[in-house]
């Protein structure tokens, strides 16, 4: 295997938690919700996921542990978000906190063991393909699962009736609610499909990327995810792009160090942090002529009755 | 039947005064039962959390000690907050406010420096802090980018330098490969208040800075102003006041505040500079200002109440071996109940019953 | 019932719809108190009143927006219980909304789509779209987004919407405060086309003159309660208002004596570039307003009037100083808090948010805009007493009702706030004040008190600037009136020359000094 094939694979398994946990995220503040809770979502994902797969072997159980738990940080959530009205800032943030907090507690017994990682596609021929068989056929389920994700992402936003009724609840929660759609409902749906993306997000780090548990191991991809949101424009189709460039920038700054380039590993490992930062003032000084975020994101919604 | 939220025309100041109160009283119940989910005593734990520590001396110092870096960094984002601009980097601009003072403790280090050198140092870590928050404040300011991530993404930046110095250049030579800093000078030592005690100068400047956040926000115009900009942004404009300029006042009264917090810790409590210096302070002082409610007093009150569960959260481990997480679930949870509670100052809750709902038969 | 039902009695027939003893409560206040009404099919029925007596209430309740706390609904004799508005839709009851209830970022076929039911696929709905706006001639391009268009075309999204569903009975909330006359008479031949096909009509109005040339009956709410149903072409205005308020309406006198003295108020040739990505570009505005003079300014919504208010007030900055002259110092660069020091006042559209901050209390919104020019600030502190004597002066001398002292001011009415807000302005004694939609959504009572301020306060001297929506009030206090359009402003009429026609055809675009004067109407 070569130098560049490696890297690609690499880069592709980094990347592929980020476009989960950000596809997610999308479709939460697509319907107007931002919930700042990514990276606790994520990480409880991460440990209940390791222990649904430490205690059945499957890698399947795994992923439907952490889809579990991210979906019920993410009612936590919306029950405070969308049923009390309460600061969606705060809400996130306290959410972090939690999930933090909560893995720590349900991982401490965790630490120190190992599972099987998640199994890779192999066709006979298609993988054994010289350079681009291992990329494109030879992948873990999860790279294929989230490419399919954003591809129905993209369907439903903008080819259901669905996708519309979405995103005009993200685009004006009154005008919505005055032609009868249950606003706080459709957020709901949507923040608990971005709850069980950052938990599935989270459960691919323990069951595909490293194979034992860390407390704190998604080292701030949350955070990652929820700038690549406003990278992409909440548009799912630069959501890829940007997943992908982040996954590469994390992978460069592993292989510069395995180069032995003398720059201090620290500085290579702050690196993600450092381009998100940069992403982020890039991307909004680009947008000037106003932002193409949806009008109502953030903003509290109480219907009268 | 169904619970729907009911605008109140003010919001309700008995509530505003009661609201931490419940929300502290739902968290112990909620505790408590993670407690026996845990296999634990429940009523065993919570003495063991809220009251053994307030029993002896030496905790009650430990307990003002740890709340003092709680406090002073949450007054700094309440009025962030206020301002309604989310400073969430605090953790980053204390660990670089600790390591702008240790600089000056590690140059000085074994030379016969006077007595500047701590005042020094509290500037220094003041200023690196003011200056750390500065970046997210700009980047929003100047391009629009989200302070939230800004900050946030400047916390782990922050960890990765203080890791990078003490392992490298500010490694103390004698300390067996440590990841330390050599033990700080006397003259780079914050002081104690009383001698043999626990109590160091920066409790007491903790306290200044309450008394000065209060009288800011309650007699001035400035503190009018960093209220109304964060209230109702398009009347603060219209009041003539500059909502850009006032972000980076208090992002960089915010980051200067957790920057002194930070070299305060360093050159008192602890002594030298490491990695592992805070044990989440910066996110901590988060739940402080909200439950202190924004309000100088409130976060005084509440600072101490949660370096009550850090100690607490200490001795259970030792005492029931309760992991140390459990800390953190406990401020998760009283954050959530804290918001919860608010939201009953501006709404009131009632029940709705169905009604006629069979009566027609499309309906 | 108070009164005989004036109209025929149609013996024999149901009405369309009927409601009796319509109850809303929310908490202790009663917004529609057992209201009884009567809608006939071919009918076009006004509902009068004032802010807060109802309407909106009534007319969501019977879209199923709001559930009734009491009473009874009937739908073509059936007793109808409605889950919301998509049971109200499938019914055939239509609403347009005064506010509208579009998506900005969405097309206008999706947004059409949005107030169907979705039963046919959207390329269905599209040609179906394209044939109702032929049929009733309200053309609209299905592809643009709706933050793109005029006030006018997003109205006509509306109606096209509820056109679509064929519906038997449209509630229109207003429709007219937002249109050009000219826009309103074609609005008035498709409402009579609607009554013609035998559809019903539920008209929300507060223009009386209109309502007594379009309608068949009209029912008039106040304080949540239904006053009466009658025939108002059998009525005149005087009568129907006094039905409307409870009482006779005092009228607005200009004081003798005013003298017009020297211009306190210029700007010359201002040019300004939107600062949001929907704003409007202000071009070569100028115009002259001298000390005892009220210069109006007309136009429908959108057309630059909230830009202008920010170049005026100094809540956005000229490039050229000398662009804004205000009592003969060049302001174009200054802050809106150094204009204040000049002796200009400011009193901007928006009641909550923009000229309060609602959850704060009304002595801090006296600071709000008398930190600069007064004594409630000394050395950086807050002299509590003095914002707090502003206060009370202000409610004395303004009649504000409040429950305490010292409320939140999104605690006060309306009316009562907007008392406030501008009697705040006007105890600064200044020479120029800038006033946006002085009397938008308040009771007849608080509008009257005050108009007749300002009339007062040019009488003074001072040089006022209203813009306003209302062409009635313009008409009642200003003495020149200009129009904008399109980020430019024309010359000003002399109020008695200033006719509805001349002004409709300012407001749609048109000159006045005839060149092609068809075409942009309603384009």
């Amino acid at each position: 295997m070569g130098l560049l094939e490696a890297i690609i694979l690499s880069v592709l398994a980094a990347s592929t938690p980020l476009l989960i946990a950000a596809t997610g995220e999308l479709i939460t503040e697509r319907a107007g919700v931002l919930n700042l809770g990514v990276e606790g979502m994520m990480i409880l994902g991460a440990a209940c996921g390791f222990g649904g797969t430490l205690l059945t072997g499957s890698t399947i159980v795994g992923a439907i542990c952490g889809m579990l738990a991210g979906t019920a940080l993410s009612l936590i959530f919306a029950a405070m978000a969308l049923g009390l009205a309460v600061n969606q800032v705060a809400t996130g943030l306290a959410l972090t906190i939690l999930g933090i907090g909560l893995s720590g507690l349900i991982g401490a017994g965790f630490v120190g063991e190992r599972i099987a990682t998640a199994p890779h596609l192999y066709i006979p021929g298609l993988t054994d393909i010289p350079y681009v068989g291992r990329i494109l056929f030879g992948e873990d389920g999860f790279v294929y699962l989230s490419l399919l994700l954003v591809i129905a992402v993209w369907l439903f936003l903008y080819r259901t009736r669905a996708g519309l009724i979405l995103r005009a609840a993200g685009d004006n929660h009154v005008s919505a609610h005055a032609l009868g759609y249950p606003v706080l409902r459709i957020r709901l749906y949507a923040v608990m499909f971005g709850g069980a993306c950052a938990g599935l997000a989270g459960a691919y780090l323990p069951l595909a990327y490293t194979p034992f548990f860390i407390p704190g191991m998604t080292a701030g991809r949350g955070w990652i995810a929820l700038a690549l949101v406003v990278f992409s424009s909440w548009r799912p189709g630069r959501l890829v792009v940007g997943a992908y460039l982040f996954g590469a920038v994390t992978i460069l700054q592993l292989h510069a160090q395995g180069w032995g380039i003398g720059i201090p590993s620290q500085l290579m490992s702050a690196l993600p942090y450092l381009a998100t930062v940069v992403v982020l003032v890039l991307i909004s000084r680009a947008r000037t002529g106003g932002s193409t975020a949806p009008a109502a994101l953030g903003t509290v919604f109480v219907p009268d009755r | 039947m169904q619970l729907v939220l009911e605008k109140r025309a003010e919001r309700s100041t008995a509530i505003a005064l009661i609201s931490p109160l419940i929300a502290i009283g739902l968290t112990v119940v909620t505790m408590s039962i993670l407690f026996v989910l845990l296999g634990k005593n429940p009523l065993a734990a919570l003495a063991v959390y809220f009251i053994t520590p307030l029993t002896d001396g030496y905790s009650l110092q430990e307990i003002a000690v740890k709340a003092a870096p709680l406090v002073m960094i949450a007054i700094g984002l309440s009025l962030c907050y206020l301002a309604n601009v989310w400073n969430i980097g605090a953790e980053g601009q204390f660990l670089v406010g600790a390591v702008a003072g240790s600089w000056l403790a590690v140059v000085t280090h074994g030379s016969d420096a006077g007595p500047w050198v701590l005042p020094s140092m509290l500037l220094f870590g003041a200023a690196a802090g003011a200056l750390y928050a500065l970046i997210p404040a700009i980047c929003k300011v100047r391009f629009g980018a989200s302070e939230i991530l800004v900050s946030l993404m400047l916390v782990y930046v922050a960890e990765l330098l203080l890791d990078y110095l003490v392992r490298g250049p500010w490694r103390d030579p004698a300390g067996f490969n440590f990841p330390t800093t050599a033990e700080f000078d006397p003259v780079a030592t914050v002081p104690l208040l009383i001698e043999g005690g626990r109590l160091h100068l920066g409790v007491a400047i903790t306290l200044l800075v309450v008394a000065g956040a209060a009288v800011l926000l309650g007699r001035t115009i400035k503190g009018f102003e960093i209220r109304v900009v964060g209230a109702a942004p398009r009347a603060a404009r219209f009041g003539g006041f500059k909502s850009n300029q006032l972000i980076l006042l208090t992002f960089a009264i915010s980051g200067a505040l957790a920057g002194l917090a930070g070299i305060i810790e360093v050159a008192g409590p602890i002594g030298h500079l490491q990695p592992g210096i805070s044990p989440g302070y910066g996110f901590t002082a988060i739940i402080v200002a909200f439950l202190g409610r924004l309000n100088p007093v409130g976060i005084l009150i509440a600072g101490l109440f949660l370096a009550l569960t850090f100690i607490g959260g200490e001795q259970a481990q030792i005492a029931m071996k309760i992991p140390l997480d459990m800390t953190k679930v406990f401020q998760g949870i009283l954050l959530f109940y804290v918001l919860a509670c608010d939201s009953l100052i501006l709404y009131r809750i009632r029940l709705i019953m169905p009604q006629r709902k069979a009566a027609d038969g499309t309906a | 019932m108070l009164d005989p039902t004036p109209s025929n009695p149609r013996t024999g027939q149901t009405p369309l719809l009927q409601t009796i003893g319509l109850t809303k409560r929310y908490g202790d206040f009663l917004a529609n108190d057992s209201i009884d009404i009567e809608i006939w099919p071919q009918e076009i029925h006004a509902l009068l009143g004032e802010n807060g007596a109802g309407k909106s209430t009534l007319v969501k309740t019977i879209y199923g927006l709001i559930q009734p706390s009491e009473g009874e609904m009937f739908w073509q004799g059936q007793r109808m219980v409605l889950s919301g508005p998509h049971d109200a839709r499938a019914r055939g009851i239509g609403m347009v909304f005064q506010h509208f209830s579009l998506f900005d970022n969405l097309t206008v076929a999706e947004n059409v789509a949005l107030g169907l039911d979705g039963k046919e696929s959207f390329k269905d709905m599209s040609a179906r779209l394209e044939e109702v706006s032929r049929i009733y001639g309200l053309p609209l391009d299905p592809k643009r987004e709706v933050w793109q268009l005029s006030v006018g075309e997003r109205q006509r999204i509306e109606i096209v919407r509820v056109l679509m569903q064929n519906p038997k009975f449209l509630i229109l909330d207003e429709p007219t405060a937002v249109l050009t006359p000219q826009e309103a008479d074609q609005l008035f031949v498709v409402l009579e086309r609607l009554r013609s096909e035998g559809r019903a009509v539920l008209y929300i109005s507060h223009k009386l003159e209109e309502v007594k040339r379009l309608c068949d009956t009209a029912t008039i709410l106040r304080g949540g309660r239904k006053v009466s149903t009658c025939i108002p072409r059998s009525e005149t205005a005087a009568s129907l208002a006094r039905m409307m308020v409870g009482a006779e309406i005092k009228q607005v006198k200009a004081p003798a004596g005013r003298r017009i003295t020297v211009p306190r108020l210029l700007v010359n040739e201002l040019n300004l570039e939107p600062d949001e990505p929907h704003g409007v570009r202000l071009q070569n505005i100028s115009f002259e307003l001298k000390g005892g003079e009220i210069l109006g300014i007309a136009g429908v919504a959108g057309n630059g009037q909230d830009e202008l208010f920010a170049a005026l007030s100094g809540e956005r900055l000229a490039k050229d100083p000398g662009t804004i002259v205000i009592d003969g110092q060049a302001a174009g660069h200054l802050s809106i808090t150094a204009r204040r020091k000049l002796g200009a006042a400011f009193v901007p559209e928006e009641r909550l948010g923009h000229g309060t901050a609602p959850r704060m209390r009304l002595s801090e919104n006296a600071l709000l805009t008398g930190h600069a020019a007064s004594g409630m600030v000394q050395h950086g502190f807050i002299n509590t007493a003095a914002t707090l004597s502003t206060v009370d002066r202000t409610t004395a001398a303004f009649d504000v009702r409040k429950a305490k002292r010292d409320p939140e001011a999104g605690s006060l009415s309306g009316g009562n706030l907007q008392k406030f807000i501008v009697g705040r302005e006007i105890l600064r004694n200044p020479v120029v004040l800038v006033v946006s939609q002085p009397t938008w959504g308040v009771d007849a009572g608080a509008a009257a008190v005050i108009r007749q301020a300002l009339l007062d306060l040019a009488a003074e001297g001072c040089a006022i600037l209203v813009t306003s929506q209302d062409l009635d009030e313009l008409a009642e206090i200003a003495d020149r009136i200009a129009v904008m359009f399109h980020g430019h402003l024309s010359e000003s009429l002399i109020t008695a020359d200033a006719s509805r026609e001349k002004l409709g055809l300012l407001m749609g675009g048109s000159s006045l000094t005839p060149k092609e004067p068809a075409d942009a109407v309603g384009a």
